[in-house]
């Protein structure tokens, strides 16, 4: 790990100010995802603002009936909220179907949106990898790619972006809140938050240097069944080779998105008036004009499947 | 699978070439550091005052900030208890417990702990007055080797408390209501937890035992 120096700041504009101050510096919440890239070295702060003090970590209810869900609250309070399990269930559901316990304790919501990548060649540093070194080229391409994008890729990338979490935020159009150096807040769609690599793969979302989330804000709750459903190599601990998130209605409408597919969380809002008709329509239409490798064309088939048995399950009582 | 059926490795075979290529990786391992070592770009490291709280007495240390919450324990404190394996997250050797909440000490520096009560291994039970985890951990027999084992019931106990809590898992049946202690529960929420040895039917064992006294 290369040495740092490290402050700890008391209010989100400050935070901000101190990250702008230093070129490079990073924001530390959690931590555990920046600290492992840390150790590897491909992570390389020369000064880290510790913002655990700063107050974000409510839950607190919205003026049209949402949720604003401060950037500190921790995974697990977050999952386990009365609220959230009541109203988000799919939001409780895919919070819980990641990482283990310990690292939920600790992992916070802002964190998680901004999480890097889990390609094996992104976090070898001997490997080519245009996310990590722009140019150096990618060695997943012809690389064992069987947990890599299929929809959304580039001939410069085909990582996914981790996060469950995401997934079911992108399912209930929540908004990123965020403050800059200068004090300015904005919102950010969450599907508009994260980015597809394109020529630029190392780019993981819009927010600018030194711009610090400070919330993520659901809106009113949808009701209808909610079912997240993750397909992985082991039942438990370990990132998904797809997932599936949903919300359907008594009447077969609803939302889906998937994780596990692309370089952002999935979700192709023209596909879903297909959903009364069942998982066939509704997957051909997400993923139209996939480019799989042949490593991971499975999950094309696995998609449409999983999905099939997420609708199955809704109509359960 | 076909193309494994032709490959015939003998246990002694095996070792010899493995023993081979643990030399091969040793070798430039020297050079390496003598590479980086001089280099103008690497930065000097920086210190800094932290007082950290560990199973209920204060210890002030002056760290590298780099210092991982683990490696101060270890290192510093030298509470050799809790365990170091693959340093990454992936594993639950290392977990503590820091205000009631366990978590990877690896992945936490030791400066983000300031003001936290952290507990150890060490701080559940002691050899004359062992924690009723350990207990039952030593009666089902939950370890082989046992490198994991501190960290394992660090996890065990935290685990049935978050059951106590109301805090779901992705196997709770039904948000909206309170989880069970079940066997699938226990699994679920003991994923973190790596075991090599395979001792994990006698550490389900163990832990169903102490929620079966306590819940």
């Amino acid at each position: 790990m290369r040495a740092f120096s490290y402050e700890r700041v008391k209010t989100p504009a400050e935070a901000a100010a101190a990250v702008a101050r230093t070129p490079g510096a990073r924001f530390l919440a959690g931590g555990t995802n920046l600290l492992d890239l840390m150790k590897l070295e491909i992570e390389t702060p020369p000064h880290l603002v510790d913002v655990n003090s700063l107050a974000l970590d409510k839950i607190e209810t919205t003026s049209d009936g949402g949720l604003r869900i401060g950037a500190l609250v921790r995974n697990t309070a977050l999952a386990a909220d009365e609220r959230v399990r009541r109203d988000y269930g799919l939001l409780s559901r895919a919070i819980l179907a990641g990482a283990s316990t310990q690292l939920r304790n600790r992992a916070t919501t802002a964190g998680n949106l901004v999480q890097r990548t889990r390609c094996p060649y992104f976090y070898d540093t001997n490997q080519a990898c245009n996310k990590r070194v722009p140019g150096s080229g990618c060695s997943a391409m012809h690389g064992f790619s069987h947990q890599h994008a299929v929809i959304g890729t580039s001939n410069a990338c085909i990582a996914t972006f981790p996060s469950d979490m995401a997934v079911a935020l992108r399912v209930f159009n929540a908004t990123v809140e965020t403050v800059r150096p200068n004090g300015a807040t904005r919102v950010i769609p969450i599907a508009d938050f994260h980015r597809l690599p394109g020529n630029t793969p190392h780019i993981d979302n819009v927010l600018e240097q030194a711009e610090l989330i400070t919330s993520v804000t659901l809106p009113k709750p949808l009701g209808g069944k909610q079912v997240y459903r993750k397909v992985r190599d082991r039942a438990s601990y370990a990132f998904a080779l797809i997932s599936v998130g949903a919300v359907i209605q008594p009447d077969g409408t609803g939302r889906v998105a998937l994780g596990g597919v692309a370089h952002k969380p999935w979700r192709v809002e023209a596909a879903e008036q297909h959903l009364p008709r069942g998982a066939a329509p509704v997957a051909e239409q997400l993923l139209a004009g996939a480019k799989p490798t042949h490593e991971n064309e499975f999950k094309i088939a696995l998609v449409q499947r999983t999905l099939a048995s997420v609708l199955a399950n809704s109509k359960k009582g | 699978m076909d193309d494994l059926r032709d490959i015939k490795i003998t246990r002694r075979n095996l070792l010899i070439s493995s023993a081979l290529s643990a030399t091969a990786l040793a070798v430039p391992v020297p050079s390496l550091h003598a590479e980086e070592a001089p280099s103008g770009d690497t930065p000097p490291p920086v210190k800094s005052k932290v007082t950290l709280r560990v199973n209920g007495q204060a210890h002030e240390l002056e760290l590298d900030t780099r210092t991982t919450l683990l490696d101060a324990l270890r290192e510093n404190l030298h509470m050799t208890g809790t365990k170091k394996g693959c340093d990454h997250g992936q594993c639950g050797a290392c977990t503590v417990i820091a205000n009631g909440e366990r978590i990877n000490s690896c992945l936490t520096l030791a400066l983000q702990n300031e003001g936290m009560e952290i507990t150890t291994i060490e701080g559940l039970g002691t050899v004359n007055s062992l924690h009723p985890m350990q207990v039952a951990f030593i009666k089902h027999d939950g370890y082989q080797c046992g490198y994991c084992t501190p960290g394992q019931i660090c996890s065990a106990v935290s685990a049935l408390q978050e059951i106590k809590q109301n805090i779901p898992s992705l196997v709770t049946p039904d948000l909206a209501a309170r989880p069970q202690v079940t066997a699938e529960e226990i699994r679920e929420r003991m994923s973190g937890n790596i075991c090599r040895c395979g001792a994990y039917s006698n550490i389900l064992d163990a832990i169903t035992e102490v929620a079966g006294r306590t819940i």
